[in-house]
């Protein structure tokens, strides 16, 4: 088995340092001999030292936005929970299912310590009594990882009860998880994890650092979120906040797939590199001598994007205000050769499938827009087709504004509005040949072709 | 509760400025103040999920309007909500039209037509014809989930209503959503069908077809059907009901939602057993015995051959030569005219409503009582005394356990094995039989310590738990193979040894404490009062009044079966399946020279009987009823009787009559107003004053003076005088043409009061009198019991009720007569092992020693059961406990060995 | 054997112990099953009712929302290839009819011999390594048609144990918590202010 990713790259900062990947060319980056012997737990060990809300404050100064998809500062988060209400609980969304999101997995396979470093950092700052790692069911490898490095810390007197000595003790669990995409919305996993179903809560009133796990202030963050703080805790917010720009600090992971030349998983300096830097640098640009078609952002509830926006940095705001999202850090390439209509249409597949079933619109709708691009597939588009997907998108997503406004509950309804809403658009020509309204241009194929491994590339097997 | 008035909330809907409670859900709020916000998913009685999203509306909280469900958000001071929007209309028929799309929309052949929101919504908001040209979601059609209850998975809209009722409500979570996302459906878990006592509910709140009760599937469409409101009384909860009909046949019962009550829930035997009105051995003509056969007769003749009993037993050995057992199904006006004739007319005290497995009329009325909501006082204490709620009183189960779930009230249980509510009770005290007072006493005394067979520490914990009160003791007989001074005695330490306490009586049977109240036990008359102190007062509107206190249920049938009753009448009482002594129910029966019931079906006794009068059941008459914490409520006549039979109380009079006295009692509403001016109870009460609600007496003296004083004096002469023209009359059709009349007359005179505040106290000024007051000569007195040590070898019996038995209702109604699950004997583990049984074998239970009979029944370990007791529910199929227990000893002693 | 064996049963009972409330344990306990059988059964699902103290009808609620839990037997080896976008634009479609053809069964079915079920499976979060699949839930990334069919002849000769173990294990190596390192679960309306925060930042840690 190969893996073609994390090689650091040229960045606009040649000493930019790998902030959460850097053991990754280390073979056993996942044992805890490496992983202490690369500064692994110092900063667990400092973070004692400083005291709860000194380790806090200084998440908040680094202004380290989390990494899951929503983005939103966890310092601040942290500081969300009612005052005085005992316990609480910190959960770890390592779910990651996003299509295009391929950096979590890597987190927790390569390098569980800081995982596990990181959350009780978190924990120990926010006052977390139980702490759980909430890691996609099919992930069998990263399971086995994280079990190992779990027993391996316990042993070491580095989990559980008075934590290198101290007076803080907090068990880490490592639960499964068993195939939901839902589930990595943050209320769905608390259900989840409640062993219930994986329906999402309404916010308000469930916020879930104010009613969380059982009820119980809970902090929710992702496994990337959490890999920072290690990093964050060694070397201090100003070291931190020296990379990034204005709104976007430190580094970031960026799973590039599709049409390119080198697909793979970069960390890169978070808000300065551009799209550009991304795809034609570090990803060697598009196939062949093929051209660019669109790219998604953010992974496949984020609007598309196009030639017009590679310059774009990689920055909230600025993506934000592009009418899209950086969401969870996966970037989506499909050159001139794809079919806009069938890849729309195996987006809003997955979120069909997906929809947890509650929300009538969601639930009903997006099947039923499945429905009606399959049929369109098959050769069996109507005219009125379009206006009907557009009008059904409205219903999901009223006036299929950015941000997204909702009928439902989560966002996972309107993110199957994302894929038609984009591509309808811009490739209208393409929708109306569906719908009897002309060819489909020779240009397009509506699948992806067998994969040949690249000249000596070593076997995939 | 309805009408609190506390600090108001100001928001704006539509422009409109109203006052919403604080925490008030939007779309209540809204409701309340005229605008409806089209809805499925919610219901006021149990908690929002948000889930059809039919409600969403523009909801401003300063940060700009977003579309928000008006069912999950609660009033915020200064919230705009806008539900006329073209946004918010385009958003819900956005969502109508997702739920129409895999919506099967068979209409025309579903139950549900005609009363279906989602049809309703479709016409008033719909687009008219689909742009849905897929192929629709498909499951098997109709499947059964229980006996009861069918489920159309196509037609459901996963609103999630059944499954949080069977969740949250009844706590019986057997039906759930299976599979994911577009393919979610409702299902049962394979073999484990949704039997639950409550299961009728989820037809009822289901917004669609997709639930259905089997005794109604297909029966009427709801334009076919006419309806009026009254009150259950298959227990004595006394939950409002709607009683709806087509053709002169009843065909549903629905719950309507009382705060005081039931809150729209029924359970599933009083929301279906209305089918036994119907039932082929419905009583429709009088009948005499000739012999060993019966011969159809006419009323004439009947009620001649009655009064001719009596008047014989009067001439023979006086009034005591006449015992009347019976009278909990009748209504508060047939209970008091029965009672006028038996103690103002005939003037015997032998008279007892309760069949020997009660409570003395002491206990029930001489304890300071509880209503309901006190009991479910939220933070509150709640002593389960004996009783199973669950099993004899569904609805109060449901009550209670909202209060402990939601509410946050603490039940602490004194019981003679695990109920109902014990997997949520704080402490359960298990006590062996016999051994509740010793129990009650402890857990009151200083110092707590091991007693009943339960141990020092367990009962100490409870009782940091139970503290000064307020408590409410909720009391009843539960043992019924147990004396009942056994749980009067517990009672009795309670109330001594708890400051702040006060009684719910959890006798069970439908109108026993209207019973009560209207006088029909020995040593009462109407009001409360005891003989004595009532006498003089009822000798101004009676002939006559008892000399001495007569016999309750056991001394009669005692009496009668030592050939001391000349006349036994049963009013509505079945000895032979009820009592708890079978032995001497039967030798009563035997000899007593001359049986009349009075009934609506042939039950086990009334085939014993000399003389049978048909009476109008459940539906058939008007009238009021009283349920446990007092709560007098009203009757409604919806259909007319078979035959010719006629309603209790036109009995009574028209006997009178024959025996030469005028009542002067002609239609119900003459009785209700006699009733509120004789009776210290019922004093003051007016038809307006019972209204939807139902009112909780006495009256309150403390109420304004302006409101509702003046008493119903709407009386309707026609009834009783065509009543009595037909027993006048000699031949049976003329006299079957003056009742019908006489019935029609009745129905006519229905009148409909105005609602009151529903706190279950009113409003009304009690009109001053003379005449003792409520409860005057009632002293409750905490007997003394000594329980006999156990020997080594027997064991003692629990037999105590199960919602479905072999009572005659039950077995009348053709979808609850499979229900009963069985007798079973159940033994602690240690009890079992010792008996050696292996599996499920066969046991005998036998008390020949206590010159008793005994049953063969299947045995089973269980560690609800206290150690050397021997459980077997009540009057089950394949196991007749009666016939093991002698009422005169304090328990019962069994053996129990292998069968052969 | 579709209830627990006696060492399941002592397993999920320690498993339930790490939870505040024990419906937390639901998940863990059904992937306990269904690594016992292979797949998860009715028995087992009541079995796992009895030890977390809720209805079978709950357990099979929580069981039928994940798509790992499956409810009739599955192959030995569960094949899943991914078909999402990133895949798809690589040639994730090809591959899966490459296998169907390969394999003489539609997605969703299995092998006459048991050997194989294949499914047609969303985002496996392998996206930049595309055309990718997992048996067992164990990768196999950038796969080529001749490369998935060596994979198929390898796992049919059992020449792929040590990688592939049988439908329904997940990890290998189990978390274990000894007794005495253990801080102990953190029960609601059980817990006071962590010590670490009285002593470290008497104020509390709410920043
Ligand atoms: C439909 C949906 C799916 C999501 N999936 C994931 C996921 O797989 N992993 C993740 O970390 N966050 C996911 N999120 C975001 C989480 O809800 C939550 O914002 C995040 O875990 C918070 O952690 P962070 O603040 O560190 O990003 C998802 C959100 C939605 C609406
Ligand atoms: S939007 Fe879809 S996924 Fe999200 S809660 Fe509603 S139904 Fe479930
Ligand atoms: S009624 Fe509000 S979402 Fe269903």
């Amino acid at each position: 088995m190969t893996d073609t990713t994390t090689s650091p790259g040229a960045t606009s900062k040649p000493d930019l340092p790998m902030m959460i990947t850097g053991r990754f060319g280390y073979e056993d980056a996942h044992t805890i001999e490496r992983f202490q012997a690369t500064e692994g737990y110092d900063g667990l060990r400092k973070a004692l030292q400083m005291g709860p809300e000194a380790v806090g404050n200084e998440v908040k100064a680094a202004s380290l936005l989390g990494r899951g998809g929503a983005g939103f500062p966890a310092g601040v988060k942290w500081g969300f929970c009612p005052p005085e209400v005992w316990p609480r609980y910190l959960v770890i969304n390592g779910d990651e299912s996003e299509p295009g999101t391929y950096k979590d997995r890597l987190l927790m396979e390569r390098d569980p310590h800081q995982l596990i470093e990181g959350a009780l950092i978190c924990a120990y700052a926010v006052g977390c009594a139980q702490t759980f790692l909430y890691v996609r069911g099919e992930m069998a490898h990263a399971q086995e990882r994280i079990a190992q490095a779990l027993n391996e810390a316990y042993e070491a007197g580095l989990v559980g009860k008075n934590i290198l000595g101290s007076e803080f003790s907090c068990d880490v669990i490592l639960h499964w998880g068993a195939g939901a995409y839902i589930v990595g919305e943050e209320t769905a996993l608390i259900e989840s994890l409640e062993g219930n179903r994986g329906m999402p809560r309404l916010k308000p009133p469930y916020f879930p650092a104010a009613k969380g796990l059982y009820m119980q202030p809970t902090i929710v963050n992702n496994v990337e979120t959490m890999a920072n703080l290690p990093w964050i805790i060694r070397n201090g917010a100003e070291a931190y906040t020296a990379f990034g720009a204005e709104n976007s600090r430190g580094t970031r992971m960026f799973a590039v797939s599709g049409h390119v030349k080198k697909p793979g998983v970069y960390e890169v300096e978070f808000g300065t590199t551009t799209f550009r830097d991304l795809i034609y640098g570090h990803c060697g640009g598009i196939r062949g001598t093929n051209t660019l078609k669109a790219f998604i952002p953010g992974g496949a509830s984020a609007p598309w994007f196009y030639e017009e926006h590679l310059d774009i940095p990689l920055e909230k705001v600025a993506v934000d205000q592009a009418g899209s999202m950086l969401g969870s850090g996966a970037v989506i390439v499909m050159d001139d050769t794809t079919d806009a209509v069938k890849a729309a249409w195996r987006v809003v597949r997955f979120f069909a499938r997906e929809s947890c079933g509650k929300c009538t619109p969601c639930r009903e709708g997006t099947s039923w827009l499945e429905k009606i691009m399959r049929r369109m597939l098959d050769g069996h588009g109507r005219p009125e087709d379009i206006a009907l997907l557009v009008d059904l998108c409205d219903n999901i997503s009223p006036s299929i504004a950015w941000p997204p406004k909702q009928t439902t509950i989560c966002p996972l309804g309107p993110s199957a509005v994302s894929p038609i809403a984009s591509a309808v658009v811009r490739f209208k020509d393409e929708f109306q040949a569906y719908c009897g309204g002309g060819d489909i241009p020779t240009s397009v194929t509506i699948n992806g072709g067998a994969y040949v491994p690249p000249e000596g590339a070593p076997a995939g097997v | 509760m309805a009408e609190q008035t506390e600090t108001t909330v100001k928001i704006t809907v539509d422009g409109n400025e109203i006052d919403a409670r604080p925490d008030e859900l939007v779309i209540d709020a809204a409701e309340r103040h005229g605008t409806y916000i089209p809805r499925f998913c919610h219901h006021p009685r149990m908690n929002p999920v948000g889930m059809c999203r039919m409600c969403i509306v523009e909801i401003d909280t300063g940060r700009g309007p977003a579309l928000q469900p008006s069912c999950m958000i609660p009033v915020s001071d200064g919230m705009t909500v806008v539900t006329d929007s073209d946004v918010t209309k385009k958003a819900q028929d956005g969502v109508l039209e997702f739920l129409l799309a895999n919506h099967p929309l068979d209409c025309p052949v579903c139950d549900k037509g005609g009363e279906c929101p989602l049809q309703d919504q479709a016409y008033a908001y719909g687009p008219g014809e689909s742009r849905f040209i897929e192929e629709k979601r498909h499951f098997e059609k109709p499947i059964p989930i229980s006996d009861l209850v069918h489920l159309d998975r196509e037609r459901c809209i996963l609103c999630d209503r059944c499954t949080r009722f069977a969740d949250e409500v009844a706590g019986d979570a057997l039906i759930q959503f299976i599979d994911r996302g577009n393919q979610t459906q409702v299902n049962t878990f394979p073999g484990e069908p949704f039997a639950s006592y409550f299961s009728g509910n989820t037809v009822q709140i289901c917004p669609v077809g997709a639930l259905t009760a089997e005794p109604y599937r297909f029966k009427a469409r709801p334009w076919d059907l006419d309806q009026v409101e009254s009150t259950c009384t298959s227990c004595s909860v006394g939950c409002r009901v709607v009683v709806q009909a087509s053709r002169n046949e009843v065909l549903r019962t629905q719950g309507v939602d009382i705060d005081g009550v039931n809150w729209g829930w029924l359970c599933d035997k009083g929301r279906f057993d209305f089918q036994s009105i119907h039932a082929e051995d419905r009583l429709a003509e009088p009948l005499v015995r000739e012999g060993d056969a019966y011969q159809r007769t006419s009323w004439a003749d009947a009620l001649r051959r009655t009064s001719d009993a009596v008047k014989a037993a009067l001439d023979s050995s006086g009034p005591t030569g006449i015992g009347v057992v019976g009278g909990a199904r009748l209504s508060n006006e047939a209970a008091y005219t029965w009672a006028k004739l038996a103690k103002g007319v005939i003037g015997t005290d032998n008279v007892d409503c309760q069949l020997g497995d009660g409570l003395p009329a002491s206990a029930v009325l001489g304890l300071p009582r509880a209503t309901i909501d006190e009991a479910c006082t939220p933070g509150g204490t709640i002593v389960l005394l004996g009783v199973d709620p669950k099993e004899e009183l569904p609805v109060l189960y449901l009550r209670l356990r909202h209060a402990i779930v939601e509410d946050g009230a603490t039940l602490i249980e004194v019981v003679p094995h695990a109920t109902g509510l014990s997997k949520l009770a704080a402490h359960t005290l298990t006590y062996g039989p016999g051994g509740a007072a010793d129990v009650a006493a402890s857990l009151v005394s200083d110092t707590p310590g091991a007693a009943g067979g339960v141990d020092g520490d367990r009962i100490a914990a409870a009782a940091n738990a139970l503290g000064d009160g307020p408590v409410t003791v909720i009391v009843g007989r539960g043992n019924l193979a147990d004396s009942s001074d056994v749980v009067t005695a517990a009672a009795g330490a309670l109330l001594d040894g708890i400051d702040d306490v006060r009684f719910l009586s959890a006798l069970r049977r439908g109108n026993v404490h209207g019973a009560l109240d209207a006088g029909l036990s020995p040593g009462l008359l109407p009001g409360r009062v005891s003989l004595d102190e009532g006498r003089a007062h009822f000798h101004e509107t009676w002939s006559t009044v008892p000399a001495t206190a007569g016999l309750d249920t056991t001394g009669i049938l005692q009496a009668a079966a030592d050939g001391k009753l000349d006349v036994l009448v049963l009013l509505g009482a079945d000895p032979l399946t009820d009592f708890p002594d079978t032995d001497l129910a039967t030798r009563a029966l035997a000899g007593a020279r001359t049986v009349i019931a009075v009934d609506v079906l042939l039950t086990a006794s009334v085939k014993q009987s000399d003389i049978v009068l048909p009476a109008a059941g459940y539906a058939e008459t008007d009238g009021t009823t009283t349920n446990l914490e007092g709560r007098v409520s009203r009757l409604a006549r919806k259909v007319t009787p078979p035959g010719t039979a006629r309603a209790d109380w036109i009995i009574a009079a028209e006997l009178a009559f024959r025996l030469g006295d005028d009542l002067g009692l002609e239609s119900t509403e003459a009785v209700f107003d006699e009733l509120t001016t004789v009776s210290a109870v019922h004093r003051g009460l007016t038809i307006e004053a019972v209204g939807v609600d139902g009112i909780v007496v006495p009256v309150h003296l403390d109420t304004p003076a302006d409101e509702g004083a003046t008493p119903d004096a709407d009386v309707d002469p026609d009834a009783a005088d065509a009543a009595v023209a037909a027993d006048a009359a000699e031949s049976d059709d003329e006299a079957q043409a003056a009742e019908a009349e006489a019935t029609e007359a009745q129905a006519d005179s229905e009148d409909s009061g105005d609602p009151v505040p529903s706190d279950g106290r009113s409003d009304v000024t009690e009109i001053a009198t003379n005449g003792p007051a409520v409860g005057a000569g009632v002293t409750f007195i905490a007997p003394n019991i000594d329980i006999p040590q156990p020997d080594g070898y027997r064991l003692r019996l629990v037999t105590t009720r199960a919602l479905y038995d072999m009572g005659t209702a039950t077995q009348a109604s053709p979808s609850l007569a499979e229900l009963p699950h069985g007798a079973t004997l159940r033994l602690h583990p240690n009890d079992f092992d010792r008996l050696g049984v292996t599996g499920g074998g066969n046991v005998k239970v036998s008390n020949t020693e206590g010159g008793r009979g005994s049953i063969t029944v299947p045995v089973e370990s269980s560690t609800a059961v206290p150690r050397g007791a021997a459980l077997v529910a009540y009057a089950q199929p394949g196991g007749a406990t009666a016939s093991l227990i002698d009422v005169s000893r304090a328990v019962t002693d069994v053996r129990v060995e292998l069968a052969p | 054997m579709p209830r627990f064996s006696a060492e399941n049963t002592i397993l999920a009972k320690e498993i339930i112990g790490r939870y505040p409330l024990p419906k937390s344990a639901l998940i863990p306990l059904l992937h306990l099953a269904q690594e016992q059988d292979g797949w998860v059964a009715d028995d087992a699902m009541e079995h796992i009712a009895e030890l977390v103290g809720v209805t079978p009808a709950e357990v099979m609620g929580t069981c039928t929302f994940y798509e790992m839990f499956k409810r009739e037997p599955v192959g030995e080896y569960l094949v899943n290839v991914c078909t999402n976008i990133s895949c798809m634009l690589l040639g994730g479609e090809e591959l899966l009819h490459h296998l169907e053809e390969r394999l003489g069964i539609r997605p969703g079915s299995t092998t006459s011999d048991g050997l194989f079920t294949l499914e047609d499976v969303e985002c496996i979060a392998a996206c930049t390594e595309a055309p990718c699949l997992t048996v067992n839930y164990r990768y196999f990334h950038k796969i080529s048609h001749d490369e998935a069919d060596s994979l198929l002849d390898d796992l049919k000769a059992g020449r792929r144990a040590h990688e592939v173990p049988k439908h329904g294990t997940l990890g290998r190596v189990r978390q274990q918590i000894s007794a005495d390192a253990r801080a102990g679960v953190a029960v609601p309306s059980e817990c006071s202010t962590p010590v670490w925060l009285t002593t470290d930042a008497p104020e509390g840690a709410d920043a």
